[in-house]
């Protein structure tokens, strides 16, 4: 029950977070309330019994991609976004589309899906239990996108870094 | 155990640590204060109290009654909130940290801990990679140069030296093969301390460990002689004062987990009367911390400071590849001797 309470709790906090994100006007807002919904979700995978996963989620999203995200508002200096009155396509297409999608997703979930719903505190969380996943039963998926990943960090270090800088070898006063 | 019980002694445990937390914050800025004056030649606080013990009082009177700004320029919902934020996280972390082990009140037994998480460890490193904020955003939201430039310093720096720390415990949960705090302490026993077995990820750790808590020689983020105060420009009063606190608390967690990572805990010869036997690993656990304090005090006021392309070069150049390769070596070993 008192379970029961705290994940609603969660969920309430998650979602107005989510709205505040696309309300605020100024950036470092939406970013805080970014980290808002990313830390109630580790909350909730908290309560689900899934203790390594939450913990992964404040150290990787929360700790990690969020930082980085700050530190670019921070350096770019961005001001306040300035109000549209928004495009007519957006209000007659987007929102019933949004709508039915809605509702669409919520009718799948509810009648046509066999999948149970996780019951709170139910999920396997043990840490052990996800390095045996990992490490034994999904192993090459894992290690194909470690090597994805790093093909990634190359590409964006290739796409940041200037032609000419690249074409001259490195920087030597750096140094 | 009921659900009157467990919450009674749930509540017992969390003032008594917070209160131990924050006194030893406090005393440990006092410490700081008397090591550097003798480092100095000279003789620290002597005025207020004997050896000027009261100063921490008079201190945390004088930040309570001094002015309180919040300049115009500031962006004031987050001006207020960053130090608030800075302190909570900083806080927080010690309630993972277990400083003893099992004892027995009369009818009732518990673990001298808050809580014993199985992801221990991982959750003090996630809290304290939330810390970053505090100063990231005391540093752009008080609208000023040198604190814009302070806050960027120490979330480069928190970031980039937080990988390697990361990267440092693991030689140490290898051969654990626990994330829990306690399990990583009972594997310790014998004088198997993690320090002789993993010396290199030791140092790592350390050295990481001050770059993390942006003390002396990595204290760039409020480098005086360049950026006035850093990110705390601005800050006054008891604003000021959570920052202050903050970077004391994350000294004592810093302490406290390479006390149970690579220094046994609180283990320690035990022996005695009952009573005696329930104090003495808090008192290995407390002086070993101490050490660590100490050893940080040390520091700060013997090395100079580095220089910021020094530092980072230092962080991803040295310091990483050396964890990694800590990392891989002791995997080797395990898995050769298994």
């Amino acid at each position: 029950m008192f379970h029961l309470i705290l994940f609603l709790f969660f969920g309430a906090i998650c979602v107005a977070g989510a709205v505040n994100l696309l309300v605020q006007s100024h950036p470092i807002n939406s970013a805080l309330s970014l980290i808002a919904v990313m830390a109630s979700l580790a909350a909730e995978y908290l309560l689900l019994g899934a203790e390594f996963v939450a913990a992964v989620q404040v150290i990787v999203y929360a700790g990690a991609i969020m930082v980085l995200f700050v530190i670019t508002i921070m350096l770019l200096n961005a001001g306040k976004e300035e109000r549209t009155k928004g495009s007519r396509v957006a209000i007659l297409i987007g929102v019933p589309g949004v709508l039915i999608g809605g509702v669409l997703v919520a009718w799948t979930l509810l009648y046509r899906s066999n999948t149970q719903a996780v019951p709170i505190g139910a999920l396997k969380g043990d840490p052990h239990d996800i390095a045996r996943l990992l490490f034994h039963d999904f192993l090459l998926p894992f290690e194909v996108t470690s090597v994805l990943i790093l093909i990634a960090i190359m590409g964006a270090v290739v796409l940041a870094s200037r032609p000419e800088a690249v074409a001259r070898g490195p920087r030597k006063d750096a140094e | 155990m009921s659900i009157t019980t467990f919450v009674i002694i749930s509540i017992i445990k969390s003032v008594a640590v917070l209160g131990v937390l924050l006194t030893a914050v406090a005393y440990s800025v006092w410490l700081e204060r008397k090591v550097s004056a003798h480092i100095q030649n000279r003789w620290g606080p002597t005025r207020v109290g004997p050896f000027g013990l009261l100063q921490p009082v008079a201190d945390g009177v004088k930040f309570i009654f001094k002015e309180d700004l919040t300049q115009p320029h500031v962006y004031k919902p987050i001006f207020i909130a960053a130090p608030i934020i800075a302190l909570v996280f900083a806080i927080t972390s010690i309630s993972v940290i277990p400083f003893g082990n099992w004892v027995d009140i009369g009818p009732w037994g518990t673990y001298l801990q808050i809580t014993d998480l199985n992801i221990g460890l991982l959750v003090v490193l996630g809290i304290t990679s939330m810390g970053v904020y505090g100063v990231a955003l005391a540093g752009w939201s008080s609208n000023n140069k040198y604190s814009l430039l302070g806050g960027l310093r120490a979330s480069a720096q928190m970031v980039s030296y937080e990988v390697s720390l990361g990267l440092s415990l693991v030689g140490v949960l290898i051969i654990t093969g626990s994330l829990s705090l306690r399990d990583i302490v009972d594997a310790q026993r014998h004088l198997h301390w993690n320090i002789f077995l993993q010396p290199v990820a030791f140092f790592i750790y350390l050295i990481s460990a001050y770059a993390e808590t942006n003390r002396t020689p990595f204290d760039l983020p409020e480098a005086e002689s360049e950026l006035v105060a850093g990110y705390h420009t601005e800050y006054s009063a008891m604003k000021f004062a959570m920052f202050f606190m903050a970077e004391y608390a994350n000294m004592v967690t810093v302490a406290c987990l390479a006390t149970l990572l690579f220094f046994g805990g609180w283990l320690g010869p035990v022996f005695g009367p009952p009573i005696l036997q329930m104090i003495l690993p808090v008192l290995w656990f407390c002086l070993k911390v101490f050490f660590f304090m100490f050893l940080y005090i040390w520091v700060r006021w013997t090395l100079p400071r580095f220089r910021y392309d020094q530092l980072m070069a230092f962080g991803w150049k040295v310091l990483l590849p050396l964890a990694v390769a800590n990392i891989v070596v002791t995997a080797l070993i395990v898995a050769w001797r298994a």
